[in-house]
C-alpha cells in the first residue's frame, strides 16, 4: 500500500522567472513552511524573493537550481543555500554555520559575520562575508573545470581555515574585527592538509599558524588582478572604502604538494 | 635499502606444459612474469606476486601453480609470519601498512554458530519450486499505523523503495573500482530489481540511466554531489563510517584520479581525493539530523535517506539516535566489511562483528518502539545465502554484498586493491587492466549470484513453512546457537540449541 | 542501594548518548528578570532537540529563603516522599516545604511529583564538616539510597526545573513565567534512547553549581575513573554529570580559580604551550601533567553556572557551536546566534570564542539582589584579571 518512489527529476519550472519581487514574512514559520512558500512563489512566477524576519530557519534556498535573487533580513539558520546551484543571495544580518555547504554555483553575500564551515565542500560560486567567520572555513573546498569557487572574508577566520582544501580561492582581507574576543589568539592550522587551490592572506603570518603542507609566495600579476577585482567587488557590495587594501600586501598560501600524504603509507 | 621481505608466494611452471604463449607475462599487472627472448625462457619474479591467480586461471595449458611460500622462519606462535613481515615493511618504509578487502583474521563467525529451523509434522514445509515464495522487500520508513484517509497526504513522509530480493550491492566507489565493474553492478542490480551503491565517488555519466537502481552516497568528501546526483537516485545514503575502517576517512591517491574519475568526482585530474574522517558538518547527533533534513530538503522529501555506520561498541545507542534524527534506513557495517584501501591496523582491530551489532541494534529499536521508522541493512562479509538468512532472522531487512559481488566478478581477495593494479580488471582504473572485465559477462555472473542466493533463501523459507520474507525477518525463534557463551546468546537474542 | 543508572541508562551503554541546544542569560547587574526571552530563545532551536528532555536552572528565585538550601526533589512514587522527608527531618531544620507549583500541560504525560524544601543542616549532624559537605552527603544519600527519589538541585536561592518534553513545555508546566532570576540556563535535549527519565534532563546540579552541555565527552571513561578516586559516584552515567563533578572537585574542593579549571578541561595544545612565555608555559605543562585525566576530549560546548558567575566553554578545537552576545546588562550564550538575535536584536557585542577560550560572565559582587553570601571561589589575583562579561 505504500507509494512507490517517485524518481522523476525536475521539481521546478526550468524557465528563469521574470516576475516581480515576492515578499515573505518568516516570523513564526518553521523552515519547511518557509521553503515551501518560496517554492510556491517561484512556481507562480516570482523573480526575486525578499524574506523578512528570519530567525534561524535552516536550508533557505537549498533546493533552488537557477539564478533567483534572494534578499534575507534577519539571521538565517544553518546550511544556508546548501547544495544550491545558481541562486544569488544577500543576507542583511549575520549567518550561522554551514553557509554554502556543498554549493555548486551562485553567489552569497553576507552583510555581517558567519559561523563555522563556510563553503564546506563547495564546488563553484562565490561567497562574500563582510566580517569574521568561524572555524574550518572552506574546508574541503574544491574546483572542477571552469568551476572555481571563491570565498572572501572581510575580517578573519578562526582556526583550521582551508583545511583539506582541494581547490578554489580564499581571500582574507584582515580588516579590523568587529569584536576582537573572537580572536583571543592568532588563528592557527590555516591550510592544514591543503592539496589544491590558494589562500590569499593580507598581512603577516607566523609559520606556526599554517599547516605543514602550505607553501608561501607573493601573488603573481594575474593573481593581483584577481585580487583587485575581489577588493573592488567587496567594497561595492559592502559600500566600504578599501583604497588602503592593495594586492601587494597579500601573502599567497599554496599547497606545496598535490599529494600531502604520499609518504604516509607502506605499500 | 635492501629489502628483507621474503616472497609471499612461489610460482611453479610446468615446463612440459608451457607453450611460451606469454599470456602470463601479459596478464600480470605486477610484472611478475618476465620472458627472456634470447634464452626463450620464462622467469618469475616471485617477490612481486600477490597470489591473485590470474595467470593460473588464464594459462591455456594449466602450466602454472602459485603456492604460499613454504619457507618458514622458526615457528613462533606469538611472532607470526605476518607480524615479522609487517615490522620489516615498516622498518623499510616508516609508513602505515595499507591493505585492501576485508578483515582476514579468524574472528569468530557467529553465523557458523547459528542454526536454522525447519518444519516437521506440526506445520508443513512449502515447496518453493512450485508454490509462491516472496522475497520482495520495501526499504524506507513505515508509518506506525495505516490511516486510509491519510495515505495521500503523507506520501512524501514514507516513500519506500522496492527491491525484489533482500540483497543489495554495497558501496564501492568509482575510482576504487573500474567503470566496468560499476557498470556490471548497476546492470545486474537493475535487471534483477535491486540496488547498487555508488560509494562516495559520484555516478559516472555513462551510468546516469541506472539512477533508479542507485543508492547514491553523500560522504565526507562530497565528491560528485550536486542536485542532479542526489535526485537521480533511489536512496541517498549518508556515509558516516564503514566496517573496514571505522573512524577514519578515505584517500584516493592522485595517480588514480584519471580523467574519468576526475570528471565523476568533479575534481581536477591527478589531485588526491581525500575524504575527511568525519563529515565536517556532523559532530553530534543533532548535526546528523541537520544533514538528513538538508538532503530531504534538497530532494524535496522524495528520497529515503539512509545513514551508514561501522559497527562499533555503542552501535545500538547510536542507531536509535540515527533513527530519531530522521534516517529512513540505517546500515550497520561489521568488522569483516571490505575496503579498497585501509590501514591494516584499523581493518583488523577496530569495530565489532556484524552479527552482534545487528542483533543489538534490532533489539534496541524494538525496545524503543521505533523499529518501523527505519529499514535496517546489515553489511560486512556475507559469504553465502546462509549468512544472509541468519542476518534476516536476526532482524535485517536486507544485506549489502560487497566482497561476494567482487568474487562473483572474478576477485580472488588478494588484498591488493589499494595498489590500483587489479589483474581481474575490477579494482583498477588502468585502461589495459579494466578492459579485461566485460560488463555484460560480469553482470551475468552477478545476476546469477543474486538468483542463486535468492533461490537458496526461498528453499530455507519453504523449509520453515513460510512463504514470505517478512515472516523470517526478525524471527529469532528460527535460530538456535551452538557453542556460544551465555552473554553471546543474550546479545544475539537467541536460545541455545535444544532449548 | 538503588542504582540510578537503571533509570537513566537502562540499556547499560558506556554512557548516555545525546545531543542538544543550549542557551543561557545572565543579567550582569544581578537584577532578577523574567525568563520569557529564554523560553523563546531555546524554543527557537527546537530542531536541535527531540522533545525528550528540557530543563532550566534559575538563580535568584528564592530571596526570602536565601540563607537556606533549596532542595528540589523529584518523586516517581509518593512513598519515596515519606522516606525522603523522614531522612531530612532527622538531619535538617526545614523552614518550608511544598510541592513545586505546576500547571496542567497537555504535552506532559505522567509527570513525577516535584517538591522543594528550604532547609539547613541541624547542629549535631556531621558537625565536623562544612554545611556544603553535609548537603552533598544528603544529596548522595537520597540519590543512591532512596528508591524513586532524585534530587534536581540543592543550592541556595536557585533551582533546577526539568523533565521529559521540549524545554518550552517544561517552562509552561513548572510555571516558570512566574519566576524571576538573574541567571537562567536552558537546555533542549536529544537523547538517542526514548526511555528518557525526568532526572536525566539537563541541567545537572550539585549545590549551586549547574551544568548544561552539548556534545559528547569522548574521554568519559577516564574522566569518570579519575573522579571515582575522589569519591564521586557517577551514578547517572552521563558525560554532563562528569563535567559537574570535575568543576566541583577543582573549583570547590581544590579551590582552583575558574581560569585554571577551564585550562584543565580544555588545555592548549602542546605546541601552543611550547610557544608560551614563562611562567605560563611551565604552569600549563604542570597542569597537563597533574590533571591529564581530566582533559575533556571530544566535542563539547558547556555552560557552567553558580551564584554570581556563568562560564561558557568549548573543547580545544571547537567541535560544537557556541556564541555569546551582550545587550545592555545581559550576557547571552547560545548554540545558535539566531536565538540571541530573536530576543535581543540589537546587541552591543557579539562573538564566538575560539576553542578552549572561555566566556566568563560575572555579576558585580556588591549587587544586593543576590541575597547570598558569595564564597571566594576565585583568588584575588585571578579576579583582578577578570572583567564582567569578558575573557580571562
Amino acid at each position: 500500500m505504500l507509494p512507490e518512489i517517485n524518481s522523476q527529476l525536475p521539481i521546478l519550472n526550468p524557465q528563469p522567472p521574470t516576475g516581480e519581487v515576492a515578499q515573505v514574512d518568516a516570523r513564526g514559520l518553521d523552515y519547511r513552511e518557509l521553503n515551501r512558500r518560496v517554492d510556491d512563489l517561484l512556481a507562480s512566477g516570482a523573480g526575486e524573493i525578499e524574506i523578512r524576519g528570519v530567525h534561524g530557519q535552516r536550508y533557505i534556498a537549498s533546493r533552488i537550481r537557477r539564478p533567483v535573487n534572494f534578499r534575507i533580513h534577519g539571521t538565517p539558520g544553518n546550511d544556508l543555500a546548501a547544495f544550491s546551484d545558481g541562486v544569488r543571495l544577500e543576507v542583511f544580518g549575520d549567518a550561522q554555520d554551514g553557509v554554502g555547504n556543498t554549493m555548486n554555483s551562485g553567489e552569497i553575500i553576507v552583510h555581517g559575520r558567519a559561523g563555522d564551515i563556510v563553503g564546506m565542500g563547495m564546488r563553484g560560486g562565490r561567497i562574500f562575508i563582510r566580517d569574521e567567520v568561524g572555524y574550518r572555513t572552506a574546508i574541503h573546498m574544491k574546483e572542477y573545470r571552469e568551476q572555481r569557487p571563491v570565498i572572501v572574508i572581510g575580517v578573519m577566520g578562526q582556526d583550521f581555515l582551508g583545511e583539506y582544501m582541494a581547490g578554489g580561492v580564499v581571500v582574507i582581507l584582515n580588516l579590523p574585527p568587529r569584536n576582537p574576543k573572537s580572536f583571543s589568539r592568532p588563528p592557527a592550522f590555516i591550510g592544514t592538509g591543503i592539496h589544491g587551490g590558494k589562500i590569499f592572506f593580507r598581512g603577516k603570518l607566523e609559520p606556526y599558524q599554517t599547516g605543514k603542507e602550505v607553501g608561501f609566495d607573493c601573488p603573481d600579476e594575474k593573481e593581483k588582478e584577481l585580487l583587485n577585482g575581489i577588493i573592488r567587488d567587496y567594497s561595492n557590495y559592502f559600500s566600504q572604502n578599501l583604497d588602503h587594501v592593495i594586492p601587494d600586501d597579500f601573502l599567497k598560501l599554496y599547497p606545496k604538494n598535490l599529494r600531502p600524504y604520499g609518504r604516509l603509507y607502506a605499500y | 635499502m635492501k629489502s628483507y621481505l621474503p616472497a609471499e608466494f612461489i610460482i611453479e611452471r610446468n615446463e612440459d606444459r608451457c607453450i611460451r604463449c606469454l599470456a602470463c607475462v601479459r596478464q600480470c599487472g605486477f610484472e611478475t612474469h618476465v620472458y627472456d627472448a634470447e634464452e626463450d625462457s620464462l622467469l618469475s619474479k616471485e617477490e612481486l606476486c600477490v597470489g591473485c591467480l590470474r595467470c593460473v586461471t588464464i594459462c591455456p595449458t594449466r602450466a602454472l601453480t602459485v603456492r604460499t611460500n613454504p619457507s618458514e622462519p622458526r615457528p613462533n606462535a606469538n611472532w607470526t609470519r605476518e607480524h615479522l613481515r609487517d615490522v620489516a615493511r615498516q622498518a623499510e618504509s616508516g609508513g602505515v601498512i595499507l591493505t585492501g578487502s576485508g578483515n582476514d583474521k579468524p574472528i569468530r563467525s557467529y553465523w557458523d554458530h547459528l542454526y536454522l529451523n525447519a518444519s516437521q509434522v506440526t506445520n508443513p514445509s512449502i515447496d518453493p519450486l512450485r508454490e509462491p515464495m516472496e522475497l520482495r522487500t520495501y526499504l524506507g520508513k513505515k508509518p506506525d499505523t495505516f490511516n486510509p484517509g491519510d495515505a495521500k497526504t503523507r506520501e512524501s513522509e514514507c516513500s519506500n523503495v522496492r527491491i525484489e530480493t533482500p540483497l543489495l550491492f554495497s558501496a564501492m566507489s568509482f575510482g576504487a573500482i573500474s567503470l566496468q565493474a560499476m557498470q556490471s553492478l548497476a546492470q545486474a542490480a537493475s535487471e534483477y530489481g535491486t540496488l547498487f551503491n555508488t560509494g562516495e565517488g559520484g555516478l559516472p555519466s555513462e551510468l546516469v540511466d541506472y539512477g533508479k537502481s542507485a543508492i547514491v552516497q553523500c560522504a565526507s568528501g562530497r565528491f560528485g554531489v550536486n542536485w542532479e546526483y542526489l535526485n537521480n537516485s533511489a536512496i541517498v545514503e549518508i556515509k558516516i563510517g564503514q566496517g573496514a575502517k571505522p573512524g577514519i576517512g578515505g584517500h584516493l591517491p592522485g595517480e588514480k584520479v584519471l580523467a574519468k574519475v576526475a570528471e565523476t568526482r568533479m575534481i581536477p585530474m591527478g589531485t588526491d581525493a581525500l575524504s575527511p574522517a568525519p563529515q565536517h558538518d556532523i559532530y553530534s547527533i543533532e548535526d546528523l539530523s541537520m544533514l538528513i533534513y538538508a538532503l530531504k530538503e534538497a530532494t524535496n522529501y522524495r528520497k529515503p535517506i539512509s545513514v551508514k555506520i561501522a559497527a562499533v561498541h555503542n552501535a545500538a545507542a547510536i542507531a536509535t539516535g540515527m533513527v530519531r534524527a530522521g534516517a529512513d534506513m540505517i546500515v550497520i557495517d561489521g568488522i569483516r566489511g571490505g575496503t579498497g584501501a585501509a590501514p591494516k591496523l584499523i581493518r583488523d582491530h577496530v569495530g565489532i562483528p556484524i552479527e552482534l551489532a545487528l542483533a543489538a541494534v534490532d533489539s534496541r529499536l524494538r525496545e524503543e518502539g521505533i523499529r518501523n521508522w527505519a529499514s535496517l541493512v546489515a553489511a560486512g562479509g556475507f559469504r553465502s545465502a546462509a549468512d544472509v538468512i541468519k542476518a534476516i532472522a536476526l532482524g535485517a531487512d536486507a544485506v549489502y554484498l560487497g566482497t561476494a559481488a567482487l568474487v562473483a566478478m572474478g576477485c580472488t581477495i588478494c588484498q591488493k586493491c589499494y595498489t590500483g593494479i587489479c589483474n581481474w580488471g575490477i579494482c583498477t582504473n588502468r585502461p589495459e587492466l579494466a578492459k579485461r572485465l566485460n560488463p555484460d559477462v560480469a553482470a551475468r555472473r552477478l545476476e546469477n549470484l543474486l538468483r542463486a542466493w535468492s533461490l537458496e533463501i526461498k528453499e530455507i523459507l519453504g523449509g520453515m513453512g513460510v512463504n514470505a520474507i517478512e515472516s523470517l525477518r526478525g524471527n529469532r525463534l528460527q535460530l538456535r546457537g551452538v557453542g556460544l557463551e551465555e552473554w553471546e546468546l543474550r546479545v544475539l537474542g537467541v536460545k541455545g540449541a535444544g532449548e | 542501594m538503588k542504582n540510578l543508572r537503571t533509570f537513566n541508562n537502562p540499556y547499560r551503554d558506556d554512557k548516555v548518548f545525546e545531543g542538544c541546544a543550549i542557551f543561557a542569560l545572565l543579567n550582569q547587574a544581578g537584577k532578577n528578570v523574567s525568563g520569557e526571552p529564554v523560553f523563546r530563545a531555546i524554543a527557537n532551536m527546537r530542531n536541535r532537540g527531540n522533545g525528550l528532555g528540557g530543563g532550566f536552572a534559575v538563580y535568584g528565585i528564592y530571596p526570602e529563603y536565601a540563607e537556606h538550601y533549596a532542595l528540589h526533589v523529584m518523586y516517581d512514587d509518593p512513598a519515596a516522599r515519606e522516606e525522603v522527608e523522614c531522612y531530612l527531618k532527622d538531619r535538617f531544620d526545614i523552614a518550608e516545604e511544598e510541592e513545586v507549583p505546576t500547571r496542567k500541560t497537555p504535552a506532559v504525560s505522567h509527570p513525577p511529583q516535584v517538591f522543594r524544601y528550604f532547609l539547613k543542616p541541624r547542629a549535631g549532624w556531621m558537625d565536623d564538616v562544612t554545611e556544603d559537605e553535609r548537603m552533598i552527603r544528603a544529596v548522595m544519600d537520597i540519590n543512591t539510597g532512596i528508591k524513586d527519589a532524585f534530587v534536581f538541585s540543592s543550592g541556595k536561592n536557585m533551582g533546577v526545573f526539568k523533565g521529559v518534553g521540549h524545554p518550552e513545555t517544561m517552562a509552561e508546566y513548572f510555571r516558570l513565567d512566574e519566576y524571576r532570576g538573574y541567571l537562567w540556563t536552558a537546555h533542549s535535549r536529544f537523547p538517542t534512547n526514548s526511555r528518557a527519565w525526568w532526572g536525566g534532563a539537563h541541567p545537572f546540579s550539585i549545590l549551586d553549581w549547574t551544568v548544561i552541555h552539548n556534545g559528547e565527552v569522548s574521554s568519559y571513561g577516564i574522566n569518570r575513573r579519575y573522579l571515582e578516586m575522589f569519591g564521586y559516584a557517577c551514578t547517572l552515567e552521563t558525560d554532563t554529570e562528569v563535567l559537574a563533578y570535575i568543576v566541583d572537585l577543582l573549583a570547590r574542593r581544590q579551590r582552583l580559580p575558574m581560569s585554571l579549571v577551564t585550562k584543565i578541561m580544555a588545555p592548549p595544545l602542546w605546541e601552543e604551550i611550547e610557544r608560551m612565555k614563562e611562567p605560563e608555559r611551565s604552569e600549563l605543562i604542570k597542569l597537563r601533567q597533574v590533571y591529564g585525566s581530566l582533559l575533556v576530549n571530544g566535542p563539547f560546548a558547556v555552560v557552567i553556572a553558580h551564584h554570581g558567575e556563568m562560564i561558557g566553554l568549548n573543547d580545544r578545537i571547537r567541535l560544537r557551536p557556541m556564541t555569546a552576545g551582550i545587550g545592555g546588562e545581559n550576557l547571552y550564550i547560545s548554540s545558535e546566534e539566531a536565538s540571541i538575535r530573536l530576543v535581543c536584536p540589537e546587541l552591543d557585542e557579539f562573538w564566538s570564542p575560539q576553542g578552549g577560550d572561555p566566556i566568563v560572565g560575572k555579576v558585580k559582587l556588591e549587587t544586593p539582589a543576590l541575597h547570598v553570601p558569595v564564597r571566594p571561589l576565585v583568588s584575588d589575583e585571578d579576579r583582578a584579571g577578570l572583567k564582567v562579561g569578558g575573557l580571562i
